[in-house]
């Protein structure tokens, strides 16, 4: 059974009901077991289990420690191009909207490039809104080019490809994929979508698969949160993370917990997703899978990006920057949303070290 | 004078060999060295930044400890055998710790494709220290194709929970002639000790240094217990038994007639 079948599967069930039978005493005895179900997740994830956020995050922070010690790694998302086809009510790069338009040529990648490089990060994560003209795999494949000769690790952020468009960018040299589904919830899915191609909900859910099939080294999936109810939705990112865990091992799995933040578009979202809520789903996250990677973006703001460190994060973008070419100060396009966290790479190190924590900048060798 | 342990071409007095991840800087790396008296130190090329001064733990060695990059990362044989030739090419030396994991969620070592990756680089020259399951087929096909030393788990990496593969590990160490190096899983100096008392060659250790509340005390009690321990062995341990054998035994009035 595909992850599509498994999760049409578990979203059949009343996790209202599951939540009200749940007692104190069940919380407990999970947060000490040494191998969680995905029910014990829920479980985690229920309103009863808020009552034991503190327990849960000594044992979040015990786990963390022993699996990843004390670093962390950084990295920073290169905006290539905003041009987009799709309509997502969500997002600052929405085909309607009114915005720079813009595409890097090879020689401003290089020259963001360099400019990222002179940080000392390794780790680069490039973006692309969704236009197969203006952002081809080809495209893609020339910036790779690029950029290899500046990091040990690229990974990509851009609309879902087939299986062979995957190896292909692999054999160039990108090793690390980022696939947001934004919302599990296909009937939101659908609402929220209005056209393009990214309203294909299945085919944008299989895409990690399609890029393990095809040999990528890394995966990080989540669900951007705000549009449906959260529990549910960090659910279903956790047992797809434990899905690709199970069906590819020796992919190294990660998730991210993002909130909406502000952007051109204006929409907001309807449901409100509070600092406890994201560290409950950080939390249980953590206890269900104790080796799965934890990505902390700059949506959320410094102070609670400080606080959540400890709680199981293993991955913090540094430096960032949403709008297209915004690291070499060319001329600024439209940004695809407001971050919050500005601090620059200095300043994460700082902070890290300040916390005890070691800033990773180089964690893998390109081999290509 | 101190017993000499002879492996991968090189002398060494301690048999304590440590790993370099997990720590919260790499400033701490000459005094976790220096309290343990380790003079070999394991570190992932994959974190090895020749680039960047300041977070390039290479700068934090002694020039005088014995570099082991490990292939950490590598999911094949030939991810990982292109590791190793990027070590010897950034100038770490021939030694490499051979990890090929290709399983996430226990980083269990895959042994197939370790011993692969042995067979090739030993070829090449490099002094290879493979980490494995304890199977004793493996560590005798890894003896053959020139392994200098084989590495057993006692436990899964970064567990903490000791010496859980014992009698694999005791079998390892009666039948194969390479040394035994006991490599993840010892969380705690006493089960260190215990596996040198076993008669294992050194014993590789990382996260219960690294994540413990004081790492260099910590690293100094690893280097005690693990001198402890080969001492004990080389002492040769009294018989255990089963039941108690009385000082005064009730046989005693008996006489060769």
């Amino acid at each position: 059974m595909g992850f599509y079948q498994e999760c049409k599967e578990y979203q059949k069930s009343d996790f209202n009901s599951f939540f009200n039978k749940l007692t104190d005493e069940d919380i407990r005895r999970i947060i000490y077991k040494s191998r969680l179900s995905p029910w014990d997740y829920l479980a985690l994830l229920s309103p009863v289990a808020e009552r034991h956020l503190e327990e849960m995050a000594q044992r979040a922070q015990q786990l963390t420690l022993q699996h990843f010690g004390r670093s962390i790694l950084l990295f920073t998302p290169l905006y290539l191009a905003n041009y987009c086809v799709n309509q997502c009510v969500y997002c600052g790069f929405g085909a309607k909207n009114l915005i720079n338009r813009k595409k890097l040529t090879l020689d401003e990648v290089a020259a963001e490039a360099k400019a990222i490089a002179a940080t000392g990060l390794k780790h680069i994560l490039i973006l692309t809104g969704e236009s197969r003209v203006h952002s081809s795999v080809q495209y893609i494949r020339d910036c790779v080019e690029v950029l290899k000769e500046y990091f040990t690790s690229v990974s990509i952020e851009i609309y879902p490809l087939e299986e062979e468009e995957y190896a292909d960018l692999i054999a160039t040299g990108v090793d690390g994929l980022t696939m947001y589904q934004e919302v599990y919830d296909e009937a939101e899915y659908d609402k929220i979508h209005l056209a393009g191609p990214k309203k294909n909900y299945r085919f944008r859910l299989e895409a990690p698969e399609r890029a393990c099939r095809a040999g990528i080294r890394t995966v990080n999936i989540g669900a951007l949160l705000g549009f449906y109810d959260w529990r549910s939705e960090a659910f279903l990112t956790g047992v797809h993370a434990n899905y690709l865990q199970s069906q590819y091992p020796a992919v190294e799995v990660s998730i991210s917990p993002p909130r909406m933040r502000p952007h051109v578009g204006g929409y907001m979202p309807r449901e409100k997703i509070t600092d406890k809520n994201l560290v409950q789903y950080i939390l249980a996250y953590r206890l269900f899978m104790p080796r799965g990677g934890i990505t902390l973006s700059t949506r959320e703001s410094a102070e609670l990006r400080d606080h959540l460190l400890p709680l199981g994060v293993t991955k913090m973008s540094a430096g960032s920057s949403t709008n297209v070419g915004g690291h070499a100060g060319g001329e600024p396009s439209t940004s695809q949303f407001d971050i919050s966290d500005e601090r620059d790479v200095p300043a994460m190190v700082k902070m890290l070290y300040n916390q005890g924590y070691q800033p990773v900048f180089k964690d893998w060798q390109m081999l290509g | 004078m101190k017993e000499v342990f002879s492996v991968g071409g090189k002398e060494l007095t301690s048999r304590l060999l440590i790993g370099s991840g997990k720590y919260s800087t790499n400033k701490l790396i000459p005094a976790i060295l220096d309290a343990s008296g380790s003079q070999v130190i394991t570190m992932a090329m994959r974190r090895v930044d020749t680039e960047f001064t300041e977070e390039n733990i290479l700068n934090y060695i002694p020039s005088d400890c014995v570099l082991m990059p490990n292939t950490s990362g590598a999911r094949n044989a030939q991810e990982a055998i292109r590791i190793a030739r990027l070590a010897r090419a950034a100038g770490c030396g021939d030694w490499v710790k051979i990890e090929v994991i290709s399983d996430n969620r226990y980083l269990l070592p895959d042994n197939y494709e370790t011993i692969r990756a042995t067979e090739v680089l030993t070829a090449e020259g490099f002094q290879v220290f493979p980490y494995m399951s304890p199977d004793l087929m493996v560590a005798k096909e890894l003896e053959r194709v020139g392994a200098a030393a084989v590495m057993p788990l006692g436990a899964p990496i970064g567990s903490n929970r000791g010496l859980q593969t014992r009698e694999l590990v005791r079998i390892l160490i009666e039948e194969i002639s390479l040394p035994v190096i006991v490599d993840a899983g010892i969380g705690r100096p006493s089960e260190a000790a215990e596996a040198m008392e076993m008669g294992a060659a050194a014993v590789l250790v990382n996260t219960a240094v690294a994540t413990a509340k004081d790492p260099v005390a910590m690293a100094r009690a690893f280097g005690l217990a693990v001198e402890a321990g080969r001492t004990a062995y080389l002492a040769g341990p009294g018989a255990t038994q089963q039941v108690a054998r009385a000082s005064s035994p009730l046989t005693g009035f008996l006489r060769e007639e």
